[in-house]
């Protein structure tokens, strides 16, 4: 018996959770969780609060093995996984905020989200946000943010600096929060549906599916196989057209800007592929419950097909460019180093997991259709400098131009979407997507009229933004920008 | 890299001819520009944008501008750093009450005479997000006047574009 099943053995099973199970455990058992968590025997996947229960996910990097555990409390105090394992702080801080849930025994009990601006905001949160201090002689504060310099997301950093040198960042989220998680509350799927497209608007094809594949799991249907493969390929053009912005605009960072230019075509021809064959440009609504929204039509396939013949010509002489520029490659080998511990201790996933030594992806690892019957590896570095984000992105490029071959090659033929059936009472599911960033957990509680009791939205960015303050340090404040971008975290997925 | 600037010279540009202003955004301008301006900044604007609580998908098709098919710097728009150096505010997201003031504030660090641009369908009124209490009802405008709306969920880069040109035209 596994550890995660014992804990699950030592709970109560909440039947209508699929497909992995759920069980509501106790004090004892919450404990030894997030003590696992602790010794990194588990991997912390998801941790969030509703009126009167907490909820953590479990994920066995190894076999994929995830387990739900909830932890009641009607006297809305749980004890805190991130007193063990500081993960999960920032999630605790979070639940605090948006549903008053306390945390008890957390070393860190500031306000996250609650800028002490909302209606109904504590009054603790209204107080000036209080940054960790750093001391010592010399040293010198930089507030940078919320309005960046560039045409990027609000957040605040502040940077404690020793002549150029960084000693500590300290992020500070929240700006835009939006409260789409209460926005779900008592909405209709397709309404919901819609809005987990516009939590990060450039995963919104991966925030789809793992909505939709949330709420088939919770109903027990499976989309027609044509839908499936249909998500796998917008998921596949949507990981190209980011990674194609971001190696540009990394080097961009690196005052190289022939780089960007380039690679802006490429990202271009991705986007007016996906244009013609999925009628707009970055796939939004085009995932949903039950399939996909629109067939691919015949003039799709031949875009699709062109754009992806012209990448395969012209990205080459880009790698090459990449790595024979040894001005270019001078600011990246080296800068923002993130050590394979702490990728490992934050479940970091996609490049900045994989660029530090974590081989996860869920598209192997979790195995969900089609990628079951896809063949594709995962690049895997343990340099974790900005050059290995970089390294790791221009191979997933490479294996994601493959997967859309075999997918159009492969495409099974059949209905693209099938009509949900009523919910038969309250039913719960979970649902994984990989997007370019990594994976996004989305779960979710049906009531019996069909309409969204709770759900949540788990972004990769929150394992991924406290690692940006450990992988500065040391680092120069000008090259902040080149580190940034090479994590290229979610503000707006992350806020929520 | 040699052989990159090479083949810049001999090749055709990607670049694609001008959108026409779009119709509606030149009705909504028409109001909205005084003589001074038009005689002070002639035909060249420095944008600066502001992520109002977007989901990002705006600022993608922003960035867009500046790829080689669109190439806004040609029609004398640029994107700037602060703005202190602004003429045109681009605003995206449905205004979260988290940076309003963030928003306020960088409206009144922008030197007169200015436009603010509110892009994108949640701008507007709120869009998707109009009923969360997280954000201020009413959009861009509630905080900031507002004289140019362009509408898209994000809009595409021709949007964008058609509706910059119409500021450009009308304070030209």
């Amino acid at each position: 018996m596994t550890m995660l099943s014992e804990f699950v053995a030592g709970g109560r099973r909440v039947a209508a959770h699929r497909p992995a199970p759920r069980a509501v455990v106790d004090a004892a058992t919450w404990h030894q969780a997030a003590q696992a968590l602790g010794d990194e025997r588990a991997t912390l996947f998801g941790l969030w609060g509703e009126r009167d229960a907490a909820h953590l996910a479990l994920l066995d990097d190894g076999t994929g093995e995830i387990a739900v555990l909830s932890f009641a409390c009607p006297d809305r105090r749980f004890p805190s996984v991130g007193a063990l394992h500081p993960p999960a702080l920032r999630l605790e801080r979070a639940m605090r905020d948006l549903y008053g849930l306390v945390a008890e025994g957390a070393p860190d009990t500031r306000p996250w989200l609650d800028h002490g601006r909302w209606p109904n905001s504590r009054p603790e949160a209204a107080a000036p946000y209080d940054f960790r201090p750093a001391e010592g002689e010399s040293l010198h504060r930089i507030p940078v943010g919320p309005v960046h310099a560039g045409i990027i997301e609000p957040g605040h950093f502040r940077f404690t600096a020793g002549g150029e040198t960084v000693v500590r960042l300290e992020e500070r989220l929240g700006y835009v929060h939006k409260g789409v998680e209460n926005l779900m509350a008592d909405a209709t799927l397709e309404r919901s549906a819609q809005l987990a497209g516009r939590v990060s608007g450039d995963s919104t094809v991966a925030y789809a599916i793992a909505f939709a594949r949330a709420a088939e799991a919770a109903l027990g249907v499976d989309a027609p196989p044509r839908a499936l493969w249909l998500r796998a390929l917008m998921a596949e053009l949507e990981r190209l057209a980011n990674h194609f912005g971001d190696i540009g605009a990394i080097c961009n960072d690196a005052a190289f800007a022939l780089m960007h230019a380039h690679t802006g075509v490429l990202r271009e021809r991705v986007l007016r592929a996906a244009d013609v064959a999925f009628c707009h440009r970055l796939m939004r609504d085009g995932v949903v419950p039950g399939g996909v929204a629109r067939d691919l039509s015949p003039e799709g396939s031949v875009a699709i097909r062109a754009t992806v013949g012209e990448v395969r010509r012209r990205f080459p002489a880009l790698i090459a460019l990449y790595d024979n520029t040894a001005s270019l490659l001078d600011r990246t080998v080296g800068a923002g180093y993130l050590r394979p511990e702490l990728a490992r201790q934050y479940g970091a996933g996609g490049y900045i997991g994989r660029g530090s030594g974590r081989d996860f992806d869920a598209r192997r690892n979790l195995a969900y259709a089609p990628y079951d019957e896809l063949r594709f590896t995962v690049p895997k570095r343990g340099d974790g400098d900005v050059n290995a984000r970089v390294w790791i992105r221009i191979r997933e490029v490479e294996q994601s131009l493959d997967l859309v071959d075999q997918i159009l090659a492969r495409l099974p033929q059949g209905a693209t979407r099938i009509e949900l059936p009523p919910a038969a009472g309250a039913c719960e599911g979970l649902g994984l997507a990989e997007g370019f960033r990594g994976d996004v957990l989305v779960w979710l509680r049906l009531g019996g009229d069909g309409r969204i009791v709770r759900c949540h939205l788990r972004d990769p960015s929150w394992f991924q933004w406290p690692l940006l303050e450990a992988a500065i340090e040391g680092n120069i404040v000008a090259d902040f920008p080149l580190c940034n971008k090479s994590f290229n975290c979610s503000y707006s997925g992350h806020d929520l | 890299m040699r052989k990159y600037i090479f083949e810049g010279m001999i090749r055709r540009p990607l670049t694609e001819g001008a959108p026409k202003p779009g119709d509606a955004a030149t009705a909504e301008l028409a109001r909205a520009v005084e003589g001074a301006a038009r005689r002070r900044l002639g035909r060249s604007l420095s944008i600066r944008a502001v992520d109002a609580g977007s989901c990002n998908g705006c600022e993608l098709e922003i960035h867009a501008l500046n790829n080689a098919f669109y190439d806004l710097e040609r029609f004398g728009l640029r994107f700037v750093a602060s703005p202190r150096h602004a003429d045109v505010l681009l605003v995206t997201g449905p205004l979260t009450r988290n940076m309003r003031e963030a928003l306020e504030r960088t409206y009144r660090a922008t030197p007169d005479p200015k436009w603010v641009v509110a892009v994108g369908d949640c701008a507007v009124d709120g869009g998707a997000f109009a009923d969360s209490p997280a954000c201020v009802p009413g959009g861009i405008g509630a905080a900031v006047p507002v004289d140019l709306h362009i509408r898209g969920c994000p809009p595409r880069p021709t949007d964008l574009l058609k509706g910059l040109l119409a500021l450009l035209d009308a304070q030209a």
